[in-house]
């Protein structure tokens, strides 16, 4: 291995390639970094702040930083993970996340990730926001309530099938994804199930209709293996 | 159909005529629509989203963005109250209750008859001839009893805002300390005159002699970001000055626009001549409306004795315009590349850096953002030279600063001070004889207790942008905190997790302290936010949100524990006020129908 094309994350040298960040270099190398916003494919977010590391000694996101050589990243450290667990908290009490009732549990990453940190309470009371489902589209429902505002489904939408059907519109905690078509339901938009905007919902945000449950809980994708090892899986996915 | 059509056009084709159909323009756009129609409604907003060839999403996007723009009917006259923490100490809260009754409202509600809604707004720039308001986004200053009742009568009898009495809206400069910036005398065109005998490179070099340091807060050498955006490949660079002084507090731009224009757009002119830019925008926060005709018609001036256009002062090729940008009420936008994607016509969300504007700015191309007080002080440099203006302030702050002064002292205003400065001097200057603790720098800013008056302004003491906020020996420095942290939760942009939930986490704790059921579990949460908040959010903001609790925890600790329960913890849910529904059906309030308090 050439030192000149490595990184150290937690004292482990990672390879990279020209232009990769952090955190694809650190995925491809078989090292888990937590994430959300981040998707192979599509340009890094940098919202969810999951994949905070400490580079350097400065706190910056491993899915916007670019991988240099010789630089030290902490990542797995008592401290970072306490923080991703709080983070993780924030985000089930701002939505309204009821995961047992959930299609998506078991394949959901905001789920596994909160396996995977030892979440084992949401800590925070609440906000229990009132926020819409959306059933008007004949194939897929659109379930605000467990939105994180990734952003991945716009940028999806806009970018790679060109429909730019979704957008990020509010502040702060107003935050949230409208629709591009007059009367803002998705049943008005060319929307199909086969949109790469379909399929990159990190949680169950964007769900296909008449599909429930035909694999059990207990049998999906992060039920069998925990997220962490399951980094070739989050750097080869294509929707 | 084609009525709503022909009058939709009638409305809106002058507007889009005037912005040359140019989607880059669209918070223009959108603003001046609003102050035709009062609000923008849903045709305005399918209509500009086609001649603008943009998705209504984004039109939408815009407008749920940014707190002064609105998609329902909002009154004729929309009412708005500073609410900064200075605006609460001359009494803004008695004020705005007064208005609410005498008009038979409550806050946020419009009136039955669509003619007026009552809100509060954040820090308007008015804090030393505060209380203020905005109404329709024009300014009332002084706020009295008297001038409420005033008020009050004006709207009722539906009288339009160019017939209230014009002193209502008059705004002082309430300078008391003129150093070298603003006792220079400069006839226009002088300090771009000799920038011009120096040449771009001899101009750069004084800027980088004189070691002169930017004076938006986070205090990068002005001259080494000139060249680096001179030196940046690119096909054309920009010049932006960013007047979205949004930090509660801070009130020094506006006088520097109001009264000293010429030496902000004459530093915008040395900047592109420096850097190579032919195209210069302000960035003018909304706040600051009143005074867009009148530097308009600086800009025209300018123009019609060639300090502006083509060939400015018969250099040939040197080509250099203004053009001035209105934002919609979002402090975010203060954060540079939150400025640009504003400019851009987009919500102010910070981009992702590096890359920075220096090299990847406005329309990705190379541009210097720079503070209205540092480009101001541009002209002095080309003026006096690099040399002269290092010999002013510290080594390594050299020159001056604007402060805002405000809060308990007898002569709040503008005071410019050499860096180096103490607060001790300051204060005496400013009369604040009873002063407990400082806030420097606004919200985002360092909160000073007595024992650090020693302290001095400097980059390498306490940084400043310039706010000054002095609080009495009778203040109560929780509730100061717990403004601030209501300020951030309302800008937060909702990009990040951290700020955007976080903030809302904080306000939610530091409320539950003030109603006396904290506990020191709250304490601890608290301070484990801001640790969060501080190292994972994407800017500025989230990073400082935390900051005032954290500071007057330190230091003003008993104005926490004294409204604490002496217990390890306390339940956030509050059984009591969960009865109140059922209180209300049952249509009692008597004490039986409560919880004891202690339950």
């Amino acid at each position: 291995m050439n030192l000149e094309d490595t990184f150290i994350i937690d004292g482990t040298p990672i390879p990279f390639e020209p232009s990769q960040t952090v955190l694809q270099a650190a995925l491809k190398a078989g090292v888990f970094i937590p994430h959300l916003c981040f998707y192979p494919g599509l340009r890094p977010n940098g919202s969810c702040k999951l994949c905070t590391v400490i580079i350097n000694g400065r706190h910056t996101s491993a899915c916007t930083a670019l991988a240099r050589s010789g630089i030290e990243v902490e990542n797995n450290t008592p401290e970072l993970n306490d923080k991703r667990r709080l983070m993780l908290q924030m985000l089930f009490v701002e939505g309204n996340h009821f995961c047992p009732g959930c299609e998506k549990s078991g394949n959901c990453q905001l789920q596994a990730l909160a396996y995977e940190l030892e979440m084992m309470t949401p800590h925070f009371s609440h906000f229990f926001p009132s926020r819409k489902i959306d059933a008007s589209h004949p194939e897929a429902f659109l379930d605000m309530n467990r939105c994180i505002a990734c952003g991945l489904c716009v940028q999806a939408s806009c970018e790679v099938d060109k429909k730019n059907i979704f957008a990020l519109s509010g502040r702060g905690m107003a935050s949230h994804i409208v629709i591009n078509t007059p009367s803002g339901k998705l049943g008005d938009s060319s929307f199909a199930l086969s949109d790469k905007a379909a399929n990159v919902c990190p949680v169950g945000a964007i769900l296909p209709k008449r599909h429930g449950f035909a694999l059990p809980i207990g049998q999906r994708l992060y039920d069998t293996l925990p997220i962490s090892s399951q980094t070739e899986f989050l750097t080869t996915r294509k929707a | 159909m084609s009525l709503v059509n022909s009058s939709a056009g009638g409305v809106l084709e002058p507007i889009l005529e005037r912005y040359s159909r140019n989607p880059r323009h669209l918070m223009q756009i959108l603003r001046e629509t609003q102050e035709r129609l009062d609000f923008i409604p849903k045709w305005a907003v399918d209509y500009l989203a086609e001649a603008l060839a943009l998705a209504r999403t984004q039109v939408q996007a815009v407008i749920d963005f940014y707190a002064f723009f609105y998609d329902s009917p909002r009154g004729k006259y929309r009412i708005l109250f500073s609410d900064n923490v200075t605006d609460r100490m001359q009494g803004n809260t008695a004020l705005l209750s007064r208005m609410l009754s005498r008009l038979g409202l409550t806050q946020g509600q419009v009136s039955g008859d669509g003619l007026v809604s009552i809100d509060t707004t954040s820090c308007t720039g008015m804090c030393d001839q505060g209380p203020a308001l905005l109404v329709n986004n024009y300014p009332v200053t002084r706020l009295s009893s008297q001038r409420i009742d005033q008020i009050c009568e004006l709207v009722k009898s539906q009288t339009p805002l160019v017939e209230w009495p014009s002193e209502f809206f008059h705004v002082e400069d309430n300078i008391h300390r003129k150093d070298v910036l603003l006792s220079t005398e400069m006839v226009n065109g002088q300090a771009l005159k000799h920038a011009i005998e120096l040449g771009p490179q001899g101009m750069l070099a004084e800027m980088k002699a004189s070691n002169f340091r930017g004076r938006g807060g986070a205090g990068f050498t002005t001259g080494v970001k000139w060249e680096a955006c001179r030196n940046a490949p690119g096909q054309t660079r920009y010049v932006i000055c960013n007047a979205d002084e949004g930090e509660p507090g801070t009130f020094k731009d506006r006088v520097l626009l109001a009264s000293f224009a010429e030496r902000v757009f004459e530093g915008m002119t040395i900047a592109g001549y420096v850097i190579g830019a032919s195209k210069g925008l302000v960035y003018l926060r909304a706040e600051y409306r009143y005074m867009l005709e009148k530097l308009q018609a600086k800009l025209e001036a300018r123009r019609k004795t060639k300090l502006l256009g083509k060939d400015i002062l018969g250099q040939k090729g040197f080509d250099f315009d203004i053009e001035i940008h209105m934002g919609a009420g979002a402090y975010v936008c203060g954060e540079e590349t939150a400025l640009i994607e504003s400019l851009e016509g987009k919500p102010g969300r910070p981009r992702i850096r590096p890359p920075f504007p220096v090299t990847h700015g406005y329309l990705g191309q190379p541009t210097v953002v720079n503070n209205v007080e540092t480009l101001a002080k541009a002209t002095l440099i080309a003026q006096n030279g690099g040399a002269w203006y290092k010999g002013l302030g510290t080594k390594l702050s050299t020159g001056t600063k604007l402060l805002s002064i405000s809060g308990d002292c007898n002569s709040p205003g503008i005071y410019e001070y050499p860096f180096g400065v103490r607060i001790t001097q300051i204060l005496e200057d400013c009369g604040a004889r009873n002063a407990m603790a400082v806030q420097v720098g606004g919200a985002a800013g360092t909160c000073l207790a007595r024992h650090e008056f020693g302290r001095k302004i400097a980059f390498e003491d306490v940084s400043t942008s310039g706010a000054l906020m002095v609080f009495g020996d009778n203040r109560d420095m929780f509730e100061v905190a717990r403004n601030f942290m209501h300020f951030f939760k309302h800008e937060s942009c909702g990009f990040c997790t951290p700020c955007r939930v976080g903030t809302t986490l904080m306000c939610n704790l530091m409320d539950k302290i003030a109603n006396g059921k904290g506990t020191g579990y709250e304490m601890n949460e608290l301070s484990r936010l801001h640790q969060l908040l501080k190292t994972a959010s994407h800017c500025g903001l989230g990073q400082s949100a935390g900051r005032p609790i954290y500071d007057t925890l330190q230091k003003f600790r008993p104005s926490y524990d004294r409204r604490l329960k002496q217990k390890d913890f306390e339940p956030a849910f509050d059984l009591d006020a969960s009865l109140a529904p059922a209180r209300e059906i049952m249509d009692r309030d008597d004490m039986d129908a409560h919880l004891g308090t202690d339950l």
